[in-house]
């Protein structure tokens, strides 16, 4: 049986530099799969790799064993949702139009009143029915982006009709969340894995949230790919020190290998050869 | 179960009152003028009922068919083109400051006008002389498609179509295409000034049918494609990348629109000069009343479009009766306070 999600010896070089050096592995729906990194790893430039929006400039992204660039266009945005950091909505289109517009010309037998549905479910699975009416441009950046992962889930809902297994990609998609829909959110994308249908790939800057939802971790540093983490195989303390610049306190807990992290040490209290820390919970 | 919103009734309301208004504002551009018709008259000359009465039948008759009836569906045929167009490349620059003149339309062929009115009489005073209308709109279409060539190539590399590139690329010709009328104007004499001046501000005047047989098949492609484009715009206010993520082909969508818009406004300037301020103020308009979903937003800003050109038309053969003015002057001594009445009318929720 081919992967869900196969990515080999995939390389991108923008001029002299190599953005992406020799990147690869394979995923299966039901899993989450979380990207860490430091900034300017190659995170964000992996994930439009894995959207199609940029071809690697040598190796490959195959999608249910077929390469990504012979995909055709419809195919794929049913096969694949991508929520970006920011969205940038231009002209005054309100929440649910935002939404509705992951369900057009997507999926197959559905007529305008499902594509409504569709939009109008997502916004209830993100807490967000309330401001359907509203103006987008008008919500904080925290409902922006709520808004923005409902139009993914409608995309995704959408697209179910036409094609299975799929996969979700999100980049940074809590930056601008709240603690309560920080962890709705990831709680919603492990639950979408758990279906069996569903691939997702998320990229985090919080290892603890990582740990906590991801069932992998692929750790990027300066293009290439350091390390793969497991849920039996966490990233050692000294991989975290070596790669992120920080040096750790991890502090073991009880049960659960990881929970949120507790912040510390302010970035404002550090000294000229101090190293910055955070503390792990591991 | 959810509600499903309710904008969508608003929506095909306004549609419905956007067409009457057209009928009513047509039916006045037939009737009225230093001649003025009856509205029953109109009719009865348009669907071919019997008179009731004869007295100048044959007169208003000739004027309706061979007068005022081209213009009208001149008019209406430019300002359709100028709105969805001024619409269709917001959506596309994803910049509520765009206009239909920002790829490259306007400044080409206003500056091939004034090569033609200038130059034109020098070089070939028999074609000046022998094609009397047809030299100038020809010259100015050819302009108006040249300059959006050029730019789009300027913009296009490696398959993609820069926005950014295109717009700032469109600054620069435009200034050089100013530039160079500017020269022409220096060497022009008093005549050519005048006429340079007044094709500038854009007049309607002279419509025949022949023009209209010109023009119409050429805005009509537009108007008919256009709500097609409506999804791809709708998802490219979103951005790019995330058109390309919701399954629309980006870079087929630039081409496409711009083609269309080209050739429509390039048509559209050809015959009736520069009218500002259309292809601008109506989608502006329109979102502020029916929200910015281009399914709604493309037919609507067609149909006032269409309106307020004719509206304004009206006012340009009335006011100075039997004299004309130039329509430019019109559109934009009404459009632009009434506009800024707009925005300052706005609501909490209005933000572009």
């Amino acid at each position: 049986m081919t992967e869900l999600l196969a990515v080999h010896d995939l390389t991108y070089q923008l001029g002299n530099r190599k953005l992406l050096e020799r990147i690869s592995f394979a995923a299966e729906a039901g899993e989450v799969l979380a990207i860490v990194g430091p900034n300017g790893a190659g995170k964000s430039t992996l994930l439009r790799m894995l959207s199609g929006e940029e071809h690697p400039t040598e190796g490959s992204v195959s999608i249910g064993g077929q390469k990504l660039a012979s995909i055709p266009q419809r195919q794929l945005a049913s096969r694949r949702a991508v929520m970006l950091q920011n969205s940038r909505v231009v002209f005054p289109f309100t929440a649910f139009e935002v939404v509705r517009l992951g369900t057009e010309g997507i999926g197959v037998g559905l007529s305008r009143r499902d594509r409504d549905q569709l939009a109008l479910s997502a916004l209830a699975n993100v807490d967000a029915e309330e401001f359907a009416e509203r103006n987008f441009l008008t919500l904080s950046g925290g409902e922006q982006q709520r808004v923005s992962f409902a139009r993914s889930l409608a995309q995704l809902a959408a697209g179910r009709t036409h094609i299975s297994p799929q996969i979700l990609l999100l980049d940074e998609p809590i930056a601008s969340l709240d603690v309560r829909h920080q962890l709705a959110l990831l709680e919603h994308a492990r639950t979408l894995a758990r279906s069996g249908n569903v691939l997702v790939i998320v990229v985090l800057h919080d290892l603890t949230l990582a740990h906590t939802f991801a069932d992998r971790i692929l750790v990027l540093r300066k293009g290439k790919l350091a390390t793969i983490a497991t849920r039996n195989e966490p990233l050692s303390r000294d991989l975290i020190e070596e790669i992120f610049e920080v040096s750790i306190a991890a502090e073991h807990c009880h049960g659960t290998p990881w929970r949120p992290l507790d912040s510390a040490h302010k970035a404002g209290a550090l000294g000229e050869n101090q190293m910055p820390r955070a503390v792990l919970s591991i | 179960m959810h509600q499903i919103p309710q904008v969508a009734y608003r929506r095909s309301i306004v549609l419905m009152a956007l067409c009457v208004l057209l009928v009513l504002i047509a039916v006045a551009a037939i009737s009225l003028g230093s001649i003025s018709i009856a509205p029953k008259r109109v009719f009865e000359v348009l669907f071919g009922m019997e008179p009731s009465g004869q007295i100048d039948f044959a007169r208003d008759a000739l004027v309706i068919t061979q007068i005022r009836l081209p213009r009208l569906i001149l008019g209406a045929a430019v300002g359709a083109a100028l709105a969805a167009s001024g619409a269709v490349m917001q959506g596309l620059f994803r910049n509520p400051l765009a206009d239909p003149g920002l790829i490259g339309v306007s400044s080409g062929a206003g500056f091939a006008a004034a090569v033609a009115i200038v130059l034109g009489g020098r070089f070939l005073p028999d074609a000046a002389t022998k094609l009397p209308f047809a030299f100038l709109p020809m010259a100015a279409f050819v302009g108006a498609l040249m300059s959006t060539l050029i730019l789009y190539v300027v913009a296009s590399r490696g398959g993609r179509t820069s926005m950014a590139i295109m717009l700032l690329a469109g600054i620069a010709f435009a200034a050089l295409a100013g530039a160079g009328t500017g020269w022409l104007a220096y060497i022009s004499d008093d005549r050519q000034l005048r006429d340079l001046t007044f094709w500038s501000m854009g007049s309607l005047g002279g419509a025949t049918w022949s023009k209209v047989a010109v023009v119409v098949p050429m805005v009509l492609p537009t108007l008919i494609a256009v709500p097609f484009l409506a999804r791809g715009l709708n998802a490219m206010a979103l951005g790019e990348a995330e058109a390309f993520h919701l399954g629309i082909s980006v870079d087929r969508l630039k081409t496409g629109a711009i083609l269309l818009v080209s050739i429509a406004v390039g048509a559209a300037v050809a015959c009736s000069g520069l009218i500002g301020f259309v292809g601008i103020i109506v989608p502006h308009l329109l979102r502020l009343s029916v929200g910015a979903n281009y399914r709604f937003l493309l037919p609507a800003s067609a149909l006032l479009g269409a309106s307020l050109l004719v509206g304004a038309d009206i006012c340009a053969r009335t006011i100075v009766a039997p004299s004309e003015l130039p329509i430019g002057i019109i559109t934009a001594t009404f459009g632009a306070p009434f506009f800024i009445w707009l925005l300052l009318r706005r609501g909490p929720e209005f933000a572009v």
